[in-house]
């Protein structure tokens, strides 16, 4: 009995709060057939914009898997000092608020009075209100997400093989590449998977950095915020379809490789 | 830059007292220079920012840090933001832990659709967030139940995007939880409300906190959902993220600054909190 209650009160919720509102935007979109769709994909202006968001996006997931598998590296197998507090303040960028995170970036790198962005607009780098400062947004605010999940797995596998190749003569980079890289490919392609959902995603940071310009600096995500608060709702739900089966692709995808190839990695995995 | 430039050396190795108090550094060369790449990119990217938006707002000295933040309408946006993030976490904490038993000790038809609804709130735009929320709970909704521009709807965007912290940290721990124990409990005569207080629950308590405190951290720093919600209304639905980029958008760079230094500050105390909770834990273990 008390099974059934609490099934169905997490059912309930669930429902509520994430299946319903959810499902409107497909029923939404769909209202009139599948016009609204076409007619927002062949809208010059959101294709730029479509485009943009996954150029920005591709560049920060690359970025960010590099960064994310060597710092892993570095904080699993090495022992320096202040990795403490390098390790805790990896996970800073998913608590500061995207605002901020698009005010902070604009102090350094503004074009007018940013620290280091007069100097580099003089040599020919514009970053905010340009595509380096979205990219540079959407690597922030997605930072951690590969080294979240690279980090217990190679906790987990050791050193053992390593240490084993090594021995056998294998050099850094083979050893790398033929003993480590497989041992974690599972969890990069989870944290890839998911800083791409992420990264797809970002709205407020890139709001302050981009300057919103159409056809060169808008965002997808800033495209529906503009074309609902223009009375456009119909190209806002079209839109926000488009990305809403993005990111539910990429969870149902997580969904369907995770359990098949972690096994011994549950354990605080996700903590 | 210095401290990653001076571990590329090999350092001269430390007397002995010191070398038990800290281990010695395994750098090689190459990673000594991964780490240098690494650091430089990480302080371009995340550190010299957030140093500049802490300079920056403390350029005018305290009393005009304290002036701004303590700004009518900023205040009212702190106090709601840091309320609102409150009461959801916890919900949060109650409901998360719920989902997370659910999940992990009941079988029932439809559970591997459930765990995909977790992570949407996760991985859904928040822009995207806000419209979905509007079309059930806003203007001419299926339920009646209007909260767009509205204190609620503060509430309401605060729930659906810090949804997967609690479960997803309670969720693992509970699963390499020893049933044994609690069998013994109830062998013993325990009721199962006892033996969940008194032999579930203690083990739960640093993954709830963890989970409460990654919530709490993600309301009140959440923006995106809330635009098209919450009508942004100063003294009613404005909230500190909305407040800063208005100070932003009125070239108030200094006021932007102070508070989200606010803001800032609450994100590192979680973050210090979070690393506490994970040493006690790994103690343990």
């Amino acid at each position: 009995m008390l099974k059934v209650v609490r099934i169905a009160l997490v059912v309930t919720y669930l429902f509520l709060l994430v299946a319903w509102p959810v499902s409107l935007v497909a029923v939404n979109t769909f209202d009139g057939g599948p016009q609204a769709l076409l007619d927002v994909l062949a809208d010059p202006d959101i294709q730029a914009a479509l485009r943009l968001t996954v150029v920005a996006a591709v560049a920060a997931v690359l970025i960010n898997t590099v960064f994310g598998v060597g710092m892993s590296m570095l904080l699993v197998r090495h022992e320096f000092r202040g990795k403490r507090v390098l390790s805790a303040l990896i996970d800073l960028p998913l608590s500061v608020s995207p605002i901020v995170v698009g005010l902070a970036l604009v102090l350094v790198y503004g074009g007018r009075d940013g620290w280091f962005g007069p100097w580099l607009e003089s040599a020919g780098f514009q970053i905010i209100f340009s595509t380096p400062g979205i990219v540079m947004a959407t690597a922030f605010v997605a930072l951690p997400l590969v080294i979240r999940e690279v980090v217990p797995v190679l906790d987990e596998i050791g050193v053992e093989q390593e240490v084993a190749a090594r021995s056998l003569g294998a050099n850094g980079w083979q050893t790398f590449r033929r003993i480590t890289l497989p041992g974690i490919k599972w969890a990069i392609v989870y944290g890839v998977v998911l800083s791409l959902a992420r990264s797809l995603g970002e709205f407020g940071a890139v709001k302050v950095v981009s300057g919103n310009v159409l056809g060169e600096t808008r965002t997808a995500t800033l495209v529906v915020e503009e074309k609902y608060l223009n009375f456009a709702q119909q190209e806002a739900y079209a839109v926000a379809f488009l990305l809403a089966m993005v990111s539910v692709v990429c969870i149902v995808v997580v969904a369907l490789i995770r359990p098949r190839h972690d096994g011994s990695e549950k354990k605080g995995a996700r903590a | 830059m210095t401290s990653s430039a001076t571990l590329t050396r090999t350092a001269p190795r430390p007397p002995a007292e010191l070398r038990t108090a800290r281990p010695a550094s395994t750098l090689t060369r190459s990673s000594g220079i991964g780490l240098g790449i690494a650091m430089t990119w990480f302080s371009l990217l995340v550190l010299i920012p957030l140093c500049a938006v802490v300079i920056t707002a403390s350029a005018g000295g305290w009393t005009a840090f304290w002036t701004t933040v303590t700004n009518e309408q900023t205040a009212y946006a702190i106090r709601l933001t840091v309320s609102q993030a409150a009461l959801v976490t916890l919900v949060n904490v109650f409901m998360g832990t719920l989902i997370a038993w659910v999940l992990v000790r009941d079988r029932f038809w439809g559970k591997a659709f459930l765990e995909i609804l977790i992570d949407i709130p996760f991985a859904l735009p928040t822009i995207v967030a806000g419209l979905v929320l509007l079309s059930l709970y806003g203007r001419d909704n299926p339920l009646g139940a209007d909260v767009a521009n509205m204190p609620s709807s503060v509430f309401l965007a605060f729930l659906f995007v810090t949804l997967p912290f609690v479960v997803r940290t309670v969720q693992p721990v509970l699963q390499e939880l020893d049933r044994d124990v609690e069998e013994a409990a109830a062998s013993l005569g325990a009721s199962r409300f006892t033996t969940f207080r008194r032999v579930v629950l203690p083990s739960l308590v640093p993954a709830i906190t963890a989970g409460a405190a990654l919530s709490f951290a993600r309301g009140v720093s959440e923006y995106g959902s809330l635009v098209l919600l919450s009508g942004n209304l100063p003294f009613s639905t404005e909230v500190t993220s909305v407040r800063i980029l208005g100070s932003i958008e009125n070239d108030n760079v200094a006021a932007a600054a102070s508070t989200a230094t606010v803001l800032l500050v609450i994100s590192l105390s979680v973050i210090v909190l979070l690393d506490v909770l994970q040493r006690k834990v790994g103690r343990r273990a």
